[in-house]
């Protein structure tokens, strides 16, 4: 069972690069042909200072640390038993490549379905920019199933 | 001129078959680096049988439905469960539709299937429609 004293545990703030090329590569992978999120002239013409950060992106940026998994070791859950059950997504500002952006996590609620077969794990991740203007609330529902594994 | 009327069926994005080039790609650019999406060995390890695609990527096929739709500033909420595991070779169709028009906006139901007819993905969007 997930230890319940990490309900409302925050992780310290960080800073986050938003990297062109990554968000170029973003939309490779995802079919995305629109050139506003790839060419930078495109995006201009269209009225935006650089490339913007597409919708789902904002949650690929939480991976931007030494160790993205460090709440579940935190927490002692198995990376192998873990599934992405949810994500919302609040939008208050579009963010750009070229913005360092604040982030900043929190375990909101934590809690347990079938006599404890299945936990889930919610994360806050509220985001800002330089400027300090709110771009997004996220909010993570991770899924943690405790299933039997082949041979052991 | 964006259709906002109550019913519309946003054009959808068919993404397929999908591949294990596509995955690395996404493990990659995403930063989701969990191996359960491109390690077939941990995948079988873990009891899953195989490989398969990330929630996320769904979810951003469904982020193309919206911004093919709308400009992505227009976008307030966006929202999703991640219901049915996305496997190598399948064929995703994300789509949405208007449920509501209301105090200027729009409220979507927004969901992708595979080539079953069975929901991987399911949530909602609301956009402003100023």
């Amino acid at each position: 069972m997930i230890n319940r004293d990490f309900l409302g545990h925050s992780f310290p703030a960080r800073e986050v690069d938003v990297e062109r090329g990554r968000l170029r590569f973003f939309a490779k992978a995802i079919g995305q042909t629109d050139p506003i999120y790839s060419d930078e002239e495109a995006a201009k013409t269209a009225g935006h200072r650089s490339l913007p950060v597409p919708p789902t992106f904002l949650w690929c940026l939480r991976q931007e640390k030494p160790d993205p998994y460090d709440y579940l070791e935190l927490l002692n859950i198995d990376l192998a038993e873990v599934l992405h059950g949810g994500q919302k997504f609040k939008y208050h500002n579009l963010c750009y490549a070229g913005d360092k952006l604040t982030l900043v996590e929190k375990i909101s609620n934590i809690y347990d379905k079938k006599d404890g077969q299945l936990e889930f794990l919610e994360e806050e991740l509220t985001v800002t920019n330089q400027d300090g203007l709110l771009i997004a609330e996220l909010l993570t529902t991770i899924v943690v199933q405790h299933r039997e594994k082949p041979n052991g | 001129m964006v259709e906002v009327s109550l019913g519309h069926n946003l054009d959808p994005v068919i993404v397929g078959p999908i591949t294990r080039h596509m995955l690395a790609l996404y493990c990659g650019a995403s930063g989701d680096h969990n191996p359960i999406h491109v390690d077939s060995d941990f995948a079988k390890a873990a009891g899953m049988g195989d490989v398969f695609a990330h929630g996320m990527l769904s979810m951003a096929f469904l982020g193309r439905v919206l911004t093919n739709w709308v400009p992505q500033e227009k976008i307030q909420e966006f929202e999703v469960r991640f219901t049915t595991i996305v496997r190598v070779g399948d064929i995703v169709t994300a789509t949405g539709k208007v449920i509501s028009v209301a105090n200027g906006s729009a409220e979507l139901e927004m969901h992708a299937s595979n080539q079953n007819g069975e929901v991987v993905i399911k949530g909602r969007a609301s956009v402003v429609l100023d």
